[in-house]
Parts: C-alpha cells; structure tokens; sequence
C-alpha cells in the first residue's frame, strides 16, 4: 500500500514539470509581441519596453525559466498588470471564496447524486428510474450560465429571497452553489444508478436476499457500500470540473473568486495573472486526481492484494 | 428458388451491424432524440431563407417586446426577432460542436492508434501530452489556448478540438493496446499486410463503436464548452446571433425582459440534450453486454 502510495507520487512529478513549462511558454507562445499587446497600439517605444522588462520577456528564454521556477517556489507569481499588485495577493484575496464555492457544491451535488442514482437503480426501468435519469440527463444537458440567469431571475428579482451577487454570507453562496453543483449531480446520479445495477446483480446480493434479509439492509447495508468505491472516484474527479465550472458560475453571480478572476485577467489581458490561475487550477486537478488515486486503493480491497 | 433461399439464410446472418440496428431501433428517446437532430442540420440549411424576420432587421418600433404573435420569442433591445436570431443561430452552434469534435476524434484517434500499435518512446510522448492536457479542467484549457490565440469563433473551435482530443487518444489507444495481438492482427501480419493496412482495416474498425459513443457525447459538451465561450465573451462578437452570446446579452435586461435570456437558453439546451440522449441510445445498442 505504501509502496503503491509513493509509486503514485512519483508518477505524477514528470506531468507537474510539463504543466509548469506549458504554462512558463504560454506568455511566448502569444502570435506577435507580446509586450506590445499588452501595452496597446497607442504606447510608445518606451512603455512597451518597460512592459517587456515587467514580464522579463528581455532575457534568454533559459533564464527567464530558471527565474520563473524560482519565483514559484518563493510563491512569487509576478505583478498583476492590471491592479500593479503582486498576483499572489490577489489570489489569496479570492481564494477562499472558490473553495467554499465549490466545496458547498460539492457537498450537496454528491448527497442530491447519490441518491438520485440508488432510488433509480434499485428500481430499474421502473417510474422511479426513468423520473431520476431523465433529471440527470437534463442536468448534464443544460448550459450552467442558464442555470444561474434563470434563478437569479426567479429567485433574487421576483422573490427576492437571495442577492444576486457578492460573497459575503451563506445566503449569497446558495444559488452559485446550486448552479455550479448541478451538472456534478447529474453525473454523480448516473454513475451511481450503474454501478447499483451492477452491485445488485451480484452473487452475494442474491444470498442476502435468500436468507430473507429486509430489501432496505440489501440496498444500504450490501449494494450502496459496494457501489460506492467506484462513486468515491467519480465525485472526486468531478472535483476538478467544478474547478473549471466554477469560471462560468462565478461570471454569471460576479463572484468575486478565482474564476471571475481568470476572466477579468482575460479580458484586460493581464498575462502573468493569467499564467497563474492556470497553473493554481492545473496544480489542483493534479492534487486532486492524485487523491482519488489513492483513496481508491484505500478503498479497494483488491487493489491492496496485488 | 435457389436463390431466395441464399438470400433468405443471409438474411439471417447476425452480423454485429445488423444487431445494432435492431437493437438501436428499440431506443425510443434515442430515435426522437436523432430525429431531432435531423431537424436542427435541416433548420441550419434553410434558416436564412425561411425566417420571418432578417436577423439584423432593426424596428425601433418593437424594442424589447415579449413573446406575441408577431414575435414568438419577443425581441431584443434593437427590436429584433429573436425567434429568426435563434434559428439562425443553430447554424453556428452545430458547426462549432461538429467541427471541433471531428477534428478532436481524427486527431486523437490517429495518435491513439499510433501510440498504441507502436508503443515505445512514440508512445510515451503522445501519453504525457494526453496526461499534460488531461491536467487542466476542460474550459480552463479552453480559455487558455483562447488566452493565446485570442478571441472568436474559429480559435474557440481550436480550442474545443484541443480538448477533446487526449480523450480519443486514450480510448482508440486502450482499444489498439488489447487488439495488438490477437489472432487477426497476427494472421493480416504474417500475411504481409502493411501497418497501415493493419492499422486502418483490421484495428480501427474494432475502435469504431466506441469512437462513435464518444463522439456522440463530446458534440453536446462541446457545444455547451462553445457557448459557455461566448458568453464570456471570448468567442464570437456581435451581431453574430451565437446562442451563448445572445444569452449574454439577455443579462443586462433580466429585471424586466426574461425572454432574452428564456429562449436562448431553451435551445441551447434542446440541442445538448438529443446529443446526450443520442449518444446514450448509441451506448446501450452497441454495448454487447447489455442484452435486451
């Protein structure tokens, strides 16, 4: 087990040097100067040159990737152009608001999925089935900005039960966490709807219900427990859409979190502020998927055998 | 008589087609869900010409009108028919999700063969690239390589197809990787057949039923990626009447205009959905574990 830990670890060093370089290349692979972009068509010869100086587009590409892996392990992420502050700051300032963000999303999507997905597999190709999996489908099916307009509009304009924007309480979390999580949910639901048909059809499920075990200790006690290893995986891979959902959500509730943030920084093309959120959403996935990994080793008794 | 006999023990013949047909046919939400697909490429032909109102037809007459005989889906802040603007939009939003899967599938499918049949150092280079894409959630790549290339249309579609290829890598790949040495490849090799005969005949006609699952599936994401895109304003401009970027405009008027944002939404949505219910029919018929 420890072994295969660490064997994991490892494994997942050459793609963090990879995403690290694409990420340092990114400004250099911009058509044209990238300095001039930035600084616009009006600028002079001398502004542009400051920009380049600014972005350290002036030395030899080795070393501006030596400066640049430096800078990252002191958690110098550059100067933002656009607010002359140092990314990190405005990160840090946005930051826990994603987490929560997507971490609330997370919370109810996989609760609402799970159960959506055991109610329409243990009742297959039964009313229950076809209720639970046409919601799902329509969930992975509409476009998550919809979503968020559509509550606004009935939640926050006509009822006035929630504020349409900011990020101050639990109630201006709902309707972003209830957007971003419904896609998550859809998914979550279908996966476990599957893997419950498989479960059910197993051996051991049909001796618990030869030697007369109640249909609710079948469905939770043996078929949910065993369901769940592959669940576990999907839901934490969900993790890093949300991550990337979280860009769409934030814009429609002008959240202030990282998403917004990436799509401010886009706009006003703030490169170094760009680059960063890149890389601190990539080094997320990669944690993440890196957690999913091993809590399904954990999880699975087979994979601890071999 | 001879030959109806002949002809009538063909017809008997299962061959895998013919099971996926009759199979296929018993997916009734997957049948509408096709037909309705058939209906949009046909709507993206002919919209233009059939449109009650032209796309860009101001009337300061009609600002900002709900949903009436006239205009059945209301009109927006220059008084136009939003109705004729969404049917013109199907147009875009199909060839962008089409566009940027095909080219995503061939791309991912011709290096997940390779990867596959050849193995080696060939392999672990296509491997980390795939693992390298894989590292970042869908639309932040996507809006990275926008970021790069800047925005519009055409480089959303790069983007997309970028995207969607290490997913076809990795599957054509598995499925090369478990084909590599059974008895047909082995049998075309000590036949002579060149690696491209091999490759394209024998290994990737196995891949196609997946791939074509896949593909299914990747159109409704790609499309919502697509829209998603537009809405945030780095994929196509105005007036371009992109579903996703009429939404958009819809938002500035959500207090007292819900229609703007209703309608776009709607088809959006419809359009996704039959690729997703298409694609699930297509599963469960080419799926040879789940039998009737």
């Amino acid at each position: 087990m420890f072994r295969y830990i660490v064997k994991r670890i490892i494994g997942v060093i050459p793609t963090l040097i990879l995403v690290v370089t694409f990420v340092f290349l990114f400004v250099r692979m911009i058509p044209g100067d990238p300095a001039r972009l930035v600084a616009g068509e009006q600028a002079t010869q001398e502004d542009v040159e400051i920009i380049r100086e600014e972005l350290g587009l002036n030395e030899s590409l080795p070393t501006q990737y030596v400066n640049y892996v430096k800078g990252l392990f002191k958690g110098d992420l550059g100067t933002s152009l656009r607010t002359k502050r140092p990314v990190l700051t405005e990160v840090s300032n946005r930051y826990a608001n994603t987490v929560r963000l997507t971490l609330l999303s997370l919370a109810w999507s996989s609760v609402v999925g799970i159960l959506l997905g055991v109610w329409s597999g243990r009742h297959r190709s039964k009313w229950q089935d076809y209720t639970g999996m046409t919601l799902a489908v329509s969930g992975i099916s509409l476009p998550t900005f919809w979503i968020g307009f559509m509550l606004i509009i009935v939640f926050s304009v006509n009822l006035k039960w929630f504020p349409t924007t900011g990020a101050d309480g639990l109630a201006n979390l709902v309707l972003p966490a209830f957007t971003l999580g419904t896609s998550v949910a859809a998914v979550v639901a279908r996966f476990t709807r599957s893997s419950m048909i498989e479960v059910l059809k197993e051996d051991y499920i049909r001796t618990a219900r030869a030697k007369g075990l109640k249909e609710k200790a079948i469905v939770w006690g043996h078929a949910f427990r065993n369901s769940m290893i592959s669940v576990v995986t999907v839901i934490g891979l969900q993790f890093g859409y949300l991550l990337g959902g979280s860009v769409v959500t934030e814009s429609v509730f002008a959240f202030p979190g990282l998403g917004s943030l990436l799509i401010e920084s886009v706009n006003y093309r703030d490169y170094p502020a760009i680059q960063s959120l890149i890389l601190i959403f990539s080094l997320h996935f990669i944690v993440i998927n890196l957690l999913v990994d091993i809590l399904y080793a954990v999880l699975n008794p087979e994979i601890q055998l071999s | 008589m001879e030959n109806e006999k002949i002809k009538a023990e063909a017809d008997d013949i299962r061959t895998p087609f013919k099971e996926f047909i009759r199979k296929f046919k018993k997916q009734k939400t997957a049948l509408v869900a096709f037909a309705f697909i058939i209906l949009l490429v046909v709507i993206a032909f002919i919209s233009y010409s059939v449109v009650p109102y032209g796309i860009n037809e101001y009337d300061y007459n009609a600002i900002m009108q709900g949903p009436s005989a006239q205009h059945w889906f209301g009109t927006d802040e220059f008084g136009r028919d939003l109705f004729s603007r969404i049917l013109c939009g199907t147009r875009i939003s199909l060839s962008v999700g089409l566009l940027s899967v095909t080219i995503g599938a061939v791309l991912g499918t011709i290096l997940g063969l390779l990867g596959g049949y050849y193995g080696g150092i060939l392999d672990s280079i296509i491997m980390r690239i795939c693992d390298v894409l894989f590292a970042f959630p869908g639309i932040i790549l996507a809006i990275a390589i926008v970021a790069i290339l800047g925005s519009g249309l055409y480089n959303v579609v790069i983007a997309v197809a970028v995207f969607s290829t290490p997913t076809f890598a990795r599957l054509v790949r598995s499925t090369t990787l478990s084909y590599k040495n059974s008895v047909f490849v082995q049998a075309a090799q000590n036949l002579g057949a060149s690696d491209a005969r091999i490759l394209f005949q024998h290994i990737l006609p196995a891949a196609i039923p997946n791939i074509i699952v896949q593909y299914t599936m990747s159109i409704g994401n790609s499309i919502l990626t697509a829209s998603s895109l537009s809405f945030l304003g780095l994929g196509a401009k105005p007036p371009t009447p992109e579903w996703g970027l009429l939404l958009s405009n819809g938002r500035n008027y959500m207090m007292s205009s819900w229609h703007i944002t209703l309608f776009p939404g709607i088809a959006i949505f419809l359009t996704v959905l039959a690729f997703n219910l298409l694609g699930d029919g297509l599963r469960d018929a080419l799926d040879p574990k789940l039998s009737d």
